[in-house]
């Protein structure tokens, strides 16, 4: 059981990590990034780190996605 | 150096460094297997010191050292973007209050999540040493949700419940607090950061010695800290572009 449930979750990395890679336009790929940090924390809480998961959740899925996005519109917008 | 020399140096490094990998993954204990050397020693010092969260323990207390120098990364951090995206008076002016349009529906849930985020972050971060989580998570937390104005409300709303200024000073002061937290414990107990307070009973919120203490002192540095250096990027990302 266990197996399983950690075998989709590093699925779900996988194919989000891959989304992330696959994604061209940076604006885009910001809200890719926040959720391969969604599935992450999701593998995180299956391996049962709830302290990690914590962490991306907020840091992975919000902050930095954020940052990006104002870093495009400041820098990239020209 | 030209390309090609550059290529091949990038190659021999990443070698290098695959080569070291797949030796030490070789030699790691199997995954999900029965043996754990650091928790054989972690659990016991952690129980000893009334500290059920044992990630906790290891962050605040047995390598209480390793987290002054995170928490002085995220310092130099928040101090880097105060000196590189400090808005120029001319730029100062040009910051757009508000603009674009915010559905009801997202207002209404902001408005609704931002008390229930609050004190979710509160509670992570006193009760760092019970439950998991901790000072850094639960400042995160409070620092994300308080954002939740500016997503759900305006630029102005969040400006006026933001004080910008006594977030640098709670910053600064947890920051310098940690270290003479741990020069107290040198001066009493003989060691840097050494846990010096009584440890009180198990599982009790008034426990566990200096790890409750360091960890609200984290809390307030990293949630005052991201406050501050979310409030530059958001300050340069609001400047309007000159007319041409």
């Amino acid at each position: 059981m266990t197996t399983i449930v950690l075998l989709v979750a590093l699925a779900f990395v996988a194919v989000a990590g891959f989304a992330v890679v696959a994604t061209p336009d940076p604006r885009r790929q910001a809200i890719t990034l926040s959720l391969f940090s969604l599935c992450l924390a999701l593998l995180f809480v299956a391996l049962q780190a709830p302290d990690v998961a914590l962490s991306e959740l907020a840091v992975g899925s919000a902050v930095v996605p954020l940052l990006v996005l104002l870093t495009i519109r400041k820098v990239g917008g020209r | 150096m030209t390309l090609r020399a550059r290529t091949w140096l990038c190659a021999a490094g990443a070698l290098g460094v695959a080569v070291l990998l797949v030796t030490a993954f070789l030699r790691m204990p199997e995954f999900g297997g029965t043996l754990h050397l650091y928790r054989d020693l972690a659990l016991p010092a952690a129980i000893a010191r009334a500290t059920p969260n044992l990630v906790s323990s290891v962050n605040f207390d047995l390598r209480a050292l390793d987290t002054l120098g995170e928490e002085t990364i995220v310092a130099a951090a928040v101090v880097g973007t105060l000196s590189l995206l400090q808005p120029s008076p001319a730029e100062r002016e040009r910051i757009e209050p508000q603009r674009g349009y915010v559905m009801p529906v997202v207002k209404l849930a902001g408005y609704l999540m931002l008390p229930v985020t609050l004190l979710l972050g509160i509670d992570v971060v006193v009760h760092g040493h019970l439950t998991p989580g901790g000072g850094f998570q639960g400042g995160v937390v409070l620092a994300t949700g308080w954002h939740l104005l500016y997503i759900s409300g305006s630029y102005p709303a969040l400006k006026r419940l933001r004080p910008i200024d006594w977030c640098e000073y709670a910053e600064a002061a947890a920051t310098g607090l940690y270290v003479v937290a741990g020069l107290a414990g040198l001066v009493i107990g003989g060691a840097f950061l050494a846990n010096v307070l009584p440890k009180g009973e198990f599982g009790s919120l008034l426990s566990a010695g200096t790890v409750p203490v360091l960890s609200v002192l984290i809390g307030i540095e990293v949630a005052a800290g991201l406050v501050v250096l979310l409030a530059r990027f958001l300050g340069q990302g609001l400047i309007r572009e000159e007319d041409p």
